[in-house]
C-alpha cells in the first residue's frame, strides 16, 4: 500500500492550495479530489481574486492544477469511498486503491441540495444546476429558477438572455432574499422576470422532459408550465468522511468545526474550506485557499512533531 | 500513457461512433466551467482505456444538431456509445473510477 505523510481530499481552492503546502514543506502528499475545481467552477467570472481580474471560476481552478502538478504534487481523479482510524494514522479507500496517511486534510467542500422530487429523475432532461452551462439550450423557452442566493438571481439574469420568459421562485418572502439588494433590483426590473414569493416547490413534473413544476404558496397548490427548472437552493457541506473519523461538526450548519489553524477534534484530521465554520460563512476562493495553505502548515507540524 | 481524444462536429460525428466498437463522447462547450474541470479526467481516462475505447470530445458550437438530436439540455454529458448505437448517458461532472465503471461495462 503506498504511503504518504499526508492524503487531502478535495480538489477544489483549498484541497489544491493544501496539496500545494504541503509538498513545499516537503510532506509527501497526495491529494484526492472527485471534482477538479469543485464548486469554484460554476463562478462564470471572478472579479475579486487578487491578480486574475476578470477570469473564469474554472480558470483559476485549472491554473491552480497546473501550479500543483508543476511542484510535483500528485493528484488522483477519484472518490474517497472510505476512510478509517487506525493506531498510527489513517487508511484511505477509494473505488481504485487504498492508501496510508499519517495525518488527513478533508476539504471536500459543499455540494448541491438535491431534494425536490423529480430533481434528479429529470436532471439533464431540463433540470440544471448550472445557468452559465445551461442557459443557451433554453433560447426561446419558459423557465424557473429556484432560490434566494445570488446564484439564483444571478442565474435568471443570464437565463433572461435566452429564455423568452424565467420565474424566479423563493420559498421566503422577499425580505428574506439572500442575494444583494442591487441584483434584486435588477431581476425585478428585467421585463422577463417575473418573481414569485412563497412558492415551496414540491415536485419537477414530465415524461421524458421537464413540462411543468409544482408549488404550494401559503397551503394553496399552483403548476408553472415551464421547459427548464434551474435549482438554485443551496449546498450543505460534504463531511460524510469526517464523521466517519468522528470530526465533530456544527449542529446548525453542518460544517466542521476548526480552530484558527484548521485543527479538528481529530488528532491528524485537519479541514479546510467551504466545509468547515472557518470562514465564518464567507466562501470565497481566497479564503479557503488561505484555509487550504493554514491546514498544511497544521499538518506539517503535527507529522514532523514541530509544536 | 496518453491517447488521442478526437474533436467532433456534426458532419464526422456519425462516422466517428459507427467506426468504434465502444465510444465515449464528452459534449462541451467553452463556456462552462464544469466542462473543463471533465478535461483532464476524460485524457486521463482515454490513456487508460486505451485500444478498448475511443474517446471525443463535441463543442456545442460545432455539434449543435448531434446534441439536439440526442436530447441534450446540460453539459457536461457524456454519451457511451457500443456499435454506433447509444447505451448510457452521464450528466453532469462525475469521479473517473465511476464513468471507468460504466465504460467497463460496455467493454466486457
Amino acid at each position: 500500500m503506498d504511503s504518504y505523510e499526508v492524503i487531502i481530499i478535495g480538489l477544489g481552492p483549498a484541497g489544491c492550495t493544501a496539496g500545494i503546502y504541503a509538498t513545499r514543506f516537503g510532506l509527501k502528499t497526495l491529494v484526492i479530489g472527485k471534482e477538479p475545481g469543485g464548486q469554484a467552477n460554476e463562478a462564470h467570472k471572478i472579479d475579486n481574486y487578487p491578480g486574475m481580474l476578470g477570469v473564469k471560476g474554472a480558470d483559476i481552478m485549472s491554473k491552480f492544477r497546473e501550479h500543483a502538478k508543476a511542484l510535483g504534487v500528485e493528484i488522483i481523479y477519484t472518490e474517497v469511498v472510505d476512510i478509517k482510524k487506525k493506531s498510527d494514522g489513517f487508511i484511505v479507500k477509494t473505488e481504485s486503491g487504498e492508501y496510508e496517511a499519517k495525518s488527513v486534510i478533508i476539504a471536500t467542500g459543499k455540494k448541491r441540495r438535491q431534494d425536490i422530487p423529480g430533481e434528479n429523475e429529470l436532471r439533464g432532461r431540463g433540470v440544471s444546476n448550472c445557468a452559465t452551462c445551461d442557459a443557451p439550450f433554453f433560447k426561446n423557452k419558459v423557465v424557473c429558477v429556484i432560490g434566494g442566493s445570488n446564484s439564483a438571481v444571478m442565474s435568471a439574469l443570464m437565463l433572461a438572455e435566452h429564455a423568452k420568459k424565467t420565474y424566479l421562485t423563493y420559498r421566503k418572502g422577499k425580505d428574506d432574499m439572500r442575494a444583494m439588494p442591487t441584483w434584486v433590483t435588477s431581476a425585478e426590473t428585467n421585463p422577463k422576470i417575473e418573481m414569485i414569493f412563497n412558492a415551496i416547490p414540491k415536485r419537477i413534473e414530465g415524461k421524458e422532459f421537464v413540462q411543468a413544476i409544482l408549488f404550494d404558496k401559503e397551503g394553496k397548490e399552483f403548476s408553472l408550465k415551464v421547459d427548464g427548472v434551474f435549482v438554485e437552493n443551496g449546498a450543505i457541506p460534504q463531511t460524510e468522511l469526517a464523521l466517519k473519523l468522528g470530526v465533530a461538526v456544527e449542529e446548525k450548519s453542518g460544517k466542521i468545526k476548526v480552530g484558527p489553524d484548521m485543527v479538528t477534534n481529530v488528532k491528524g484530521v485537519f479541514a479546510a474550506g467551504d466545509v468547515t465554520n472557518g470562514s465564518a460563512d464567507f466562501e470565497q476562493i481566497i479564503i479557503a485557499a488561505a484555509e487550504g495553505a493554514n491546514a498544511a502548515r497544521s499538518a506539517y507540524k503535527y507529522v514532523r512533531k514541530r509544536d | 500513457m496518453t491517447a488521442v481524444v478526437a474533436e467532433l462536429s456534426d458532419s464526422n460525428f456519425n462516422d466517428f461512433v459507427a467506426k468504434h466498437k465502444v465510444a465515449l463522447v464528452d459534449f462541451y462547450a467553452d463556456w462552462c466551467g464544469p466542462c473543463q474541470a471533465m478535461k483532464p479526467v476524460i485524457d486521463e481516462l482515454a490513456g487508460e482505456m486505451k485500444g478498448k475505447v475511443s474517446f471525443a470530445k463535441a463543442n456545442m458550437d460545432k455539434a449543435g444538431a448531434t446534441a439536439n438530436k440526442y436530447g441534450i439540455m446540460s453539459i457536461p454529458t457524456l454519451l457511451i456509445f457500443k456499435n454506433g448505437k447509444m447505451m448510457d448517458r452521464l450528466v453532469g461532472a462525475f469521479p473517473k473510477d465511476m464513468i471507468k465503471q460504466r465504460l467497463a461495462k460496455m467493454v466486457e
